[in-house]
């Protein structure tokens, strides 16, 4: 239960890259942080939500042919670090593209899609992956 | 009046080829293509499902216009391959885009016109005043059997309408239905595939609601076939929409821009709203649009448009018209087909 829990709350930032914004300096932090590793106790009081574009660039990405069991359909994959556009970096996977299309530099936008699913009676959990551009 | 406010979909990537489809099973590929007029069909990516597919149509329904999501006050998704038995995708669509918690929101079923019974719906609580904007999804992720006739059209994709009274840019002027107790297809409970009864789809089922409920809602509107620019019928092949427009006296050039499923395959509940975003990707102000569903078991949803000035404001590039996600493909062989739709079943925990 602790697991379905944790996928309840943190649902928004998984399906709208709702991410956390300093009203201090005005640091963008993805996933979200009560606190600015800048500012600190400054920035105390003054977080807000912030919707993220879903627009970016891949700074670094690996493909993964030893997939875990769940993957075994979409092998290989490929996993990327991606720079959004408002500053944080996350991972991310790269869907719908042949692994030689994939490269650093390539602008993405987000898409929504299945992350995993519980075996065949459990939760399916949704998320962002991301698709190269043009 | 109320009417359209917004639209957008979403085709999957991924394309096969019915001539792939029939090499597989010993079918000659040029009959198969004759008699079904069906070249290829979409597919989902084994990470896609009916709530990621109405997801991202929704999303680009909002790129066109961007209404606040706290404004829509119902979402409707029609599905009949939504991802659970019992947990609404409708509760999906809300969350990933924002939507408010205060909102009527349930899944529909009504085999291929689930999404248009969306449409009635939430536009009827516009004009009662119930809701600003309703929110109507018609999606799917369809299911062929192997070998069977489905497995060459049964394909995947979605519509989103947004309805509401302000600046629509097409005018819902009338809406009607037709429903009858004809068992063409169905899917019992806990099964993977449906049943069809063949040639019973056609006349009865078919034919007999969708051409009534357009010579209906026309009757009720005094138009005539030369009155539109524009005609769209459910289309689960290539044929029967346009059998369907020629006995009701359509020209080609009023049906060709709404017919995708030669080139998509049949996307169910998104077919027809799939269409009528073709059209609107390409329509005029002043232009009159006839748009019919039909849903198996049986029913139609018929619905007389006309297309406002207001659509000459709306940025429609600001999401993939449809002509894009036609072009925008990768085709696979039936393989990756079978991998990708679960086909080929692994152990017991791997997905």
């Amino acid at each position: 239960m602790g697991e379905l829990s944790s996928i309840w709350r943190e649902s928004s930032h998984r399906y709208r890259l709702v991410g956390h914004k300093c009203g201090n300096c005005g640091t963008v932090y993805f996933p979200p942080r009560d606190i600015c590793i800048k500012c600190h106790r400054e920035s105390i009081g003054k977080i807000s939500e912030c919707n993220l574009s879903g627009k970016g660039e891949i700074v670094s990405f690996t493909i993964v042919h030893d997939v875990p069991p769940a993957f075994a359909r979409q092998r290989p994959y490929a996993m990327a670090l991606i720079k959004l556009e408002e500053g944080p970096i996350l991972t991310a996977q790269i869907v719908d593209s042949d692994m030689d299309e994939i490269e650093i530099g390539r602008k993405v936008s987000a898409v929504f899609r299945r992350i995993r699913e519980d075996g065949k009676s459990g939760l399916i959990q949704y998320g962002y992956k991301f698709v190269l551009d043009g | 009046m109320s009417g359209i406010v917004s639209y957008g979909s979403y085709i999957p990537k991924y394309r096969i080829k019915s001539e792939e489809v029939a090499r597989v099973w010993g079918e000659d590929p040029e009959s198969i293509k004759n008699g079904i007029s069906i070249q290829s069909k979409s597919v989902p990516s084994p990470d896609e499902d009916v709530a990621t597919i109405s997801v991202e149509a929704a999303r680009n329904a909002l790129k066109r216009r961007p209404i606040d999501p706290g404004e829509i006050g119902a979402i409707y998704v029609g599905s009949e391959s939504h991802p659970y038995a019992v947990k609404p995708t409708a509760t999906i669509v809300a969350s990933a885009i924002g939507a408010d918690f205060q909102i009527f929101s349930a899944d529909y079923e009504f085999a291929c016109k689930a999404g248009t019974a969306g449409m009635q719906n939430v536009k009827a609580m516009v004009d009662s005043g119930m809701i600003k904007y309703g929110m109507a999804i018609g999606a799917d992720t369809s299911q062929g059997a192997p070998s069977d006739a489905l497995e060459y059209s049964a394909s995947a994709g979605g519509t989103a309408i947004i309805i509401g009274n302000k600046d629509p840019i097409a005018v819902i002027n009338h809406t009607l239905s037709v429903t009858s107790d004809t068992p063409d297809f169905w899917r019992r409970e806990g099964q993977p595939y449906p049943t069809h009864g063949e040639r019973f789809t056609g006349e009865p089922a078919y034919f007999k609601h969708t051409v009534g409920a357009s010579r209906l809602v026309m009757e009720r509107a005094g138009t005539k076939p030369e009155d539109y620019s524009y005609a769209i019928f459910h289309q689960p092949n290539g044929k029967f929409p346009v059998r369907a427009a020629k006995t009701l006296g359509f020209r080609e050039e009023q049906y060709r821009d709404g017919l995708l499923t030669p080139f998509i395959g049949n996307t169910y509940s998104a077919a027809m709203i799939t269409g009528l975003s073709a059209v609107l990707d390409v329509a005029s102000p002043g232009d009159r649009i006839l748009a019919v569903s039909f849903g198996s078991g049986a029913g139609s949803d018929a619905f007389d448009i006309t297309v406002t000035d207001a659509i000459e404001d709306m940025n429609r590039r600001a999401a993939p018209t449809i002509k894009e996600m036609m072009s925008n493909v990768k085709w696979i062989d039936y393989a990756v087909y079978a991998k990708f739709k679960k086909k080929i079943v692994f152990g017991e925990n791997i997905d």
